[in-house]
């Protein structure tokens, strides 16, 4: 199965609104196939949203699995995805296979509640959190043209911190 | 332009240093890479990596008027410029406490002995006058995996003072 070519930023593509799928057909399984393909020969990769290849429609893969000891769900194909509920913020750290030798640090919910259809064209609905739901907001930012250099903020302060004070 | 220069400028803190020196070497031809620039107590400090094709003489005269008008200390030295091969760090460590000498000498020992690799380091000093307090954060590679520095932390927090470790877990997406 071929590799699809990851687009790189300041390509113009990756800044796009994606648009909803509407057909569940094989070509779209081949293209997701194709797109799995891609996202597990990056080094790390643990998601990829179809506009980094350039196909700029709401379809997105994540799989966090080879994270241990993590709540997730294993691989995940993530069409027309929509986060319903958000909880939480938290600061961690990013990096993108369109952004190659940078990583910086993203506030994102802490937990979420999405739903998508999967590559059947299936409802799906998941309550995730950290890592996972990290990794699914990045991707998400993708279908919507942002990249996770758009939600930089400083490296220097406590960012970590997890605790209210009151 | 295949040169690399490390510019290290010093002065007391005022308005306009940055770019004061950059206009100075984008003048006079130069490429900037990686920089570091922080106020540190009442001094402004800059570290830059510079491109040139001229010699170390060259950059040292094309900043000369901006050191001079601003009363800058200046060193340059000539280095490899090796970008596009960042060192992601996977461990980010906090040290507080009552500020004494020695804090960051006995810490980044114990930390370099169980495999810490510093890839950054900032530390302030806060609190009031006369009850300082040090605060020290640390990013880097943990070689020897996270619970050997974990280890070398409780000796560090036996000596008085506080850490907090954070495992930096990088989405690459």
């Amino acid at each position: 199965m071929s590799m699809l070519t990851i687009l790189q930023y300041p390509d113009e593509r990756l800044k796009q609104v994606a648009a909803e799928v509407s057909v569940f057909d094989d070509a779209l399984r081949t293209f997701i196939h194709q797109l799995e393909t891609t996202m597990r020969a990056g080094p790390g990769g643990v998601g990829i949203a179809a506009p980094q290849v350039g196909r700029i429609e709401r379809i997105a893969i994540v799989d966090v699995s080879a994270k241990k000891k993590i709540k997730q769900h294993g691989r995940l194909v993530l069409i027309n995805p929509e986060i319903t509920a958000w909880q939480g913020s938290v600061v961690g750290r990013e990096g993108c296979m369109s952004v190659p030798d940078y990583t910086g640090n993203v506030v994102r919910a802490e937990t979420i509640t999405l739903t998508a259809q999967d590559e059947f064209g299936q409802p799906q609905q998941f309550e995730m959190e950290g890592f996972e739901a990290r990794a699914v907001q990045h991707e998400l930012d993708h279908l919507d043209g942002m990249l996770f250099l758009d939600r930089l903020v400083s490296r220097r302060s406590d960012l970590f911190k997890r605790k209210v004070y009151q | 332009m295949d040169k690399w220069y490390m510019v290290v400028v010093v002065g007391a803190d005022r308005p306009g240093i940055v770019a004061k020196v950059t206009a100075a070497l984008f003048d006079g031809g130069c490429n900037l890479g990686e920089a570091s620039m922080a106020r540190l107590g009442g001094n402004f400090t800059m570290m830059l990596m510079v491109q040139s094709e001229g010699r170390e003489q060259s950059v040292k005269a094309m900043l000369a008027p901006v050191v001079e008008s601003l009363d800058l200390h200046l060193h340059i030295d000539s280095i490899n410029g090796e970008l596009h091969h960042h060192v992601e760090p996977d461990v980010r460590i906090t040290l507080f406490g009552e500020d004494r000498s020695g804090i960051v000498a006995h810490a980044t020992a114990a930390l370099a002995e169980v495999g810490l690799h510093i890839l950054s380091l900032e530390s302030d000093v806060a609190g009031s006058e006369d009850k300082p307090i040090y605060i020290l954060h640390i990013e880097g590679a943990a070689r020897e995996g996270i619970p050997a520095l974990e280890s070398a932390l409780e000796i560090i927090a036996s000596e008085g003072i506080e850490t907090r470790l954070m495992p930096i877990e990088t989405v690459i997406g």
